[in-house]
């Protein structure tokens, strides 16, 4: 018998929102940041994308059970980035309407008030292949008008395939006709209004705002078969 | 030409103020540390240090030795961010050539191929071409489907280095080289990429064994050879050992406050790499 949906928690939903997002990709490299993408990429794989790669984060690709499938040193993924055969989920320290997104330094760049990470990959993954972004903590300090460091780039500025936004508290993607940002769906228990409150830009709302899908019994298993510490509630209380 | 085996003062003592540095292995991982600490025991300043960062980067900024940083990032894997470089850049201390990891790879294999540049899409559209305005762009003078008036890309310049810092497992009296883990990183690309290559190894050996795809470096791509048992510490070296958490732990925790540095600086760095081994053995 399967876990209760009921059950369910917000992390879970989270967990569940970031698998969708590799739905229909095939045999490319999945490149999730983070604990709960990394859980929505294995189950995924687990149930409808069969075919995604996957690293142990150094330099194999690992099949579901952890073992050895293929070599995947940097300078591979370098390639497999510009042969355009990667979907990553990057995490945004800010991003912005058309999807820029900052993950480099917070203030101005030549003498900060934040360092962060660096541009890492992002500016190379944006322009080369699909992208998905996740946002633990929904909030007016990440979702601005203008980032201050454009590392990945937006639709505005080139990128082809820019696909979902998920975060704590909603499911948005650009399917609008200018590409800006769209509420695609709000995880049960969270308002438009919510979303709205915590986002620093004006944001593009349908008429009907779906709620984003709760994970099946099924899932809810294999999640809690593959994060048995719950490192996903630390990251989505 | 032949290859010398040196000690890593005598390395240190071939480098020069004011020369770009290329530093291999990638974050917290196989990085020719042992090299970087007798930098840090030497007089040289006004570095500019080409690497994927971490504590390489971090102590020569700590340092105050690396006047400019050529990188896509500085972190410490298992800690985020590398916390000198995040003082270094928020107190205006050290200048920084900011890149996309992909683009400093081209750059690094534009320099070992001699080439002045090579094309790549990463950068574009990005902050990047604006925090580094000599930066070019080059368009193909093959039309395609997509772009009938050829595609616009980022002419990456060679990222040329006076001199290149690698570690390796093994190595051999010649200057051949070895690597037994899973990722070769950019060490034959930074070798190739600059006028006068180093490499220290754990263990220089009699003959190497083993598949020949983890014969790395070649003797052509190096000047000189060192001998450095546990030379990546703190930073992983698999499979002779891991990354030691705990210390690099010890290491960020210091670097976040500027006692607890000079106190970490006379326990640790202000002696020779010996007693250096012995203090971290404690």
């Amino acid at each position: 018998m399967s876990t209760p949906v009921e059950t369910a928690t917000r992390a879970e939903v989270c967990v569940a929102a970031c698998a969708q997002a590799w739905r229909g990709d095939g045999a490319i490299l999945a490149s999730p940041m983070g604990v709960i993408p990394a859980l929505g990429a294995r189950l995924a794989r687990r149930t409808f994308a069969p075919d995604l790669l996957m690293t142990d984060g150094e330099a194999y690709l690992v099949d579901e059970a952890g073992d050895v499938e293929g070599w995947l040193p940097y300078r591979q993924v370098f390639t497999m980035v510009a042969a355009g055969r990667r979907h990553v989920m990057m995490g945004a320290a800010q991003i912005d309407r058309f999807g820029n997104q900052n993950i480099s330094c917070i203030g101005d760049w030549a003498r900060p008030k934040a360092q962060l990470l660096g541009v890492r990959g992002a500016p190379g993954n944006t322009v080369n292949h699909a992208v998905s972004y996740w946002v633990p903590r929904h909030s007016r300090r990440v979702f601005v008008e203008q980032v201050d460091m454009v590392c990945g780039v937006g639709h505005d500025r080139g990128a082809p395939d820019l696909r979902v936004v998920v975060s704590n508290l909603a499911v948005l993607d650009f399917q609008t006709p200018d590409h800006a940002m769209r509420l695609r769906s709000v995880h049960p228990g969270v308002e438009v209004a919510d979303v709205l409150a915590a986002t620093g830009f004006v944001l593009v709302v349908p008429d009907d705002v779906a709620v984003s899908r709760v994970p099946s019994g099924a899932e809810l298993d294999l999640i809690r078969q593959l994060d048995p510490d719950r490192a996903r509630d630390k990251e989505v209380p | 030409m032949t290859v010398s085996v040196l000690t890593p003062d005598e390395v240190v003592g071939e480098l020069g103020d004011g020369m770009t540095i290329g530093i291999g292995g990638w974050g917290s991982r196989r990085k020719p540390m042992a090299l970087v600490r007798a930098i840090l025991r030497s007089p040289l300043r006004d570095l500019t240090v080409v690497s994927y960062a971490g504590p390489d980067v971090g102590l020569l900024i700590a340092s105050g030795q690396a006047r400019r940083v050529v990188t896509g990032f500085a972190s410490l894997d298992s800690i985020a961010l590398e916390p000198h470089f995040r003082n270094g850049r928020q107190r205006g201390t050290v200048e920084l050539t900011e890149l996309d990891e992909g683009m400093l790879h081209w750059g690094l294999l534009a320099a070992a191929h001699r080439l002045p540049f090579l094309p790549i899409r990463a950068g574009l559209g990005s902050d990047v071409m604006r925090v580094n305005p000599d930066l070019r762009t080059v368009r193909s003078p093959y039309p395609d489907a997509g772009h009938p008036g050829g595609e616009e890309l980022v002419a990456m310049p060679a990222l040329r280095l006076d001199a290149a810092l690698v570690h390796l497992n093994r190595a051999d009296a010649a200057g051949n080289g070895q690597y037994l883990g899973p990722d070769p990183y950019f060490d034959d690309l930074f070798c190739l990429a600059a006028e006068r290559a180093y490499m220290s190894s754990e263990r220089i050996v009699p003959a190497l064994t083993g598949p020949p795809q983890s014969l790395l470096i070649n003797r052509a791509m190096v000047q000189a050879v060192t001998e450095t048992p546990n030379g990546a510490h703190f930073t992983s070296c698999v499979p002779d050992y891991g990354r030691d958490e705990e210390f690099q732990r010890r290491y960020a925790t210091a670097a976040a406050d500027p006692d607890d540095w000079r106190r970490f600086r006379s326990e640790y760095l202000d002696g020779d790499e010996a007693a250096y081994q012995k203090a971290v053995r404690r």
